[in-house]
């Protein structure tokens, strides 16, 4: 965000000057415009459009047609129990497995950074493998890993059922945290590289242990990047599909609107496509505001 | 120049690391750190070692041998029978995924490329504004988009088509970013300068020179989007009907929720599975170079 500050500070006499190379300029941010416009934008304005609507039909067999209905949907938003249970599901998900992949991933940044491990460049890769592992094949494979039979560690699914209604959701939070834990590791571990190494060596001369460096000087300067991680895990969290939709294989405690997104899908193939278009414009804007308190939140802790 | 040098840096920790003056650490913390870095590593690697494990095994073994060892080697029978089911429809997948993760990276990063370079590189009323709407696009994330993506090919009667994946993953707000954040910083207004005195134009300038010294960068966008595009499931699974066009993460998911009423495919899930990501994870490798790029220059502040 930071950038368009700085890039704004430009001297103002600039302003006033002639614009050079329009032609030039066109030609280079046409194309992008253009598909943005097209892809981005003019999706956003039709889902608004489309989530305003009602279906109406004339008798119980007349053919459907589309009006306006203001805010309709929105109210069916409000009313649909199935919706906000799945709400609730990813918002719980996200308490618990956002800050423990968080935790995993700046306790690995900071082994990495450490002179205490040995064997560095083997750990970084081996931890970002699962990266490279897309959700549905991540979740194919563990819920193989889960299931009774076919685990290779039967003794213990057979005892404790992943699968179960009680335990699937977080069968699905060690799936999302499998793939994502190095990729947010390799973040917080570049913020620690961007670290002057003068500041350990006053640190070291005051006496200050490995463990205390980390806690009072390396942690606090990673902030930001801890935060920026954090706003995508949010983001990501309240986006779920691929891992709990191919789950829905394996166990039948997912049901067909088990996250938000689900819901908008089911809803769409029934087809109900003007409440899904509601519902997809108010995760949305869920998702806008989380990710937007949070950054506020974490800005005002750091002014103090 | 600022992700230049860090990469360097990167690339070079662990010897600085082992050089590092300082106290010895004590055994105890240094078993420590490698007895817990130790047990994560099974954790993240034991499953895709199962996977390989399970793709060589036939249908009988599969259940009926220890799952972390060799029973008899059927890796290449394995893929031989998944190359023949259902008219070799696997491949089909895998070169569809190929097709839109790579055509649509490639476009996103060239066209992205161009906007943050001229962003940038030129000044012109309106700037700001195309930036802060492009940056608010990084929020909105790819899968909020798909139901609405939906609507709107559907009314150009687009969806089940080729079109349907590949035109809206050529859009890379992020690419748009970062291009411009490294344009700023590595190309150099004399050089610039220096090419319209040689009488060069504009566009020609940016396909010539500009584009060499932001190549790092978009080494990085189409990684990041090539990946994004591959893992992309919410598209694909609400544009596609016909199973001919369907990227290899959703035909395996199609063939994963019938495994009930066809048990044979649960070999070529496992083999499809493991081939997949076999490519995808050492491409990873070889540039992880530039993964460290992009992602530093994302917390840039």
């Amino acid at each position: 965000m930071s950038v368009a500050v700085r890039a704004s500070n430009r001297p103002p006499k600039e302003r006033r000057r002639r614009v050079a190379h329009k032609g030039a300029i066109g030609m280079f941010l046409t194309p992008f415009g253009v598909l943005f416009g097209l892809f981005y934008l003019l999706p956003i304005g039709y889902a608004i459009w489309q989530s305003l609507l009602v279906v109406e039909r004339d008798g119980t067999y007349g053919a459907p047609r589309q009006v306006f209905g203001w805010f309709t949907q929105y109210a069916l938003v409000l009313q649909n129990g199935p919706f906000w249970e799945s709400v609730g599901r990813v918002l719980l998900f996200g308490v618990v497995q956002v800050p423990v992949m968080l935790g995993l991933a700046l306790l690995f940044a900071l082994l990495l950074d450490s002179p205490a491990l040995k064997g560095k460049r083997f750990f970084r890769l081996a931890f970002f493998v699962p990266y490279a592992v897309p959700g549905v094949i991540a979740a194919i494979m563990w819920g193989f890993l889960f299931s009774p039979n076919l685990s290779p560690f039967t003794g213990v699914t057979q005892s404790i059922d992943f699968l179960s209604p009680e335990l699937v959701l977080w069968a699905i939070a060690n799936v999302v945290t499998w793939v994502y834990v190095g990729y947010n590791m390799l973040i917080i571990y570049s913020a620690l590289l961007a670290i002057p190494q003068e500041i350990y060596e006053a640190a070291r001369l005051d006496g200050a242990g490995q463990v205390r460096i980390a806690w009072s000087i390396k942690i606090p300067m990673v902030a930001p990047a801890i935060v920026l991680t954090a706003i995508f895990s949010i983001i990501g969290t309240l986006q779920l599909l691929a891992e709990p939709q191919v789950f829905r294989s394996f166990s039948s405690a997912v049901s067909s609107t088990f996250t938000p997104n689900m819901t908008v899908y089911a809803t769409n193939s029934i087809p109900n496509i003007n409440l899904a278009a509601a519902f997809s414009v108010v995760l949305a804007l869920a998702t806008f505001v989380l990710s937007f308190a949070f950054l506020k939140l974490t800005q005002r802790k750091a002014d103090r | 120049m600022s992700l230049l040098t860090r990469t360097a840096g990167a690339t070079a920790d662990d010897a600085t690391a082992s050089g590092r003056k300082g106290p010895r650490e004590s055994l105890l913390s240094r078993s420590a750190a490698l007895i817990v870095m130790g047990v994560f590593t099974l954790y993240f690697l034991l499953p895709i070692w199962w996977l390989f494990i399970a793709s060589t095994k036939d249908r009988g073994q599969l259940l009926t041998t220890p799952s972390l060892w060799f029973a008899d080697f059927k890796l290449f029978e394995n893929i031989g029978a998944l190359a023949s089911y259902g008219d070799g429809i696997y491949f089909r997948w895998l070169l569809n995924s190929l097709g839109y993760a790579g055509l649509g990276a490639l476009l996103a990063t060239v066209v992205a490329s161009m906007a943050g370079y001229a962003l940038a590189k030129y000044r012109f009323p309106g700037r700001e504004l195309f930036f802060n709407v492009v940056l608010g696009g990084v929020l909105v994330p790819a899968t909020a988009l798909a139901l609405p993506l939906f609507l709107l090919f559907s009314q150009v009667n687009l969806t089940n088509t080729y079109w349907a994946v590949l035109l809206p993953s050529i859009v890379s707000p992020f690419g748009v970013y970062l291009s411009r954040i490294y344009a700023a910083a590595s190309v150099p207004d004399e050089l610039i300068e220096a090419s319209r005195l040689d009488g060069a134009g504009e566009v020609r300038t940016f396909f010539t020179v500009s584009v060499r010294l932001m190549t790092p960068a978009l080494i990085t966008v189409f990684l990041f989007q090539f990946v994004a595009i591959w893992n992309n499931f919410f598209l694909p699974l609400i544009m596609l009907r016909s199973e001919e066009f369907f990227p290899v993460t959703y035909g395996l998911y199609a063939w994963n929720t019938q495994l009930n009423q066809i048990p044979e495919l649960r070999t070529y899930v496992l083999v499809g599975s493991l081939l997949s990501i076999i490519p995808l994870i050492i491409t990873f490798l070889l540039l992880q170079r530039f993964w460290r790029n992009g992602l530093g220059s994302g917390s840039v502040k």
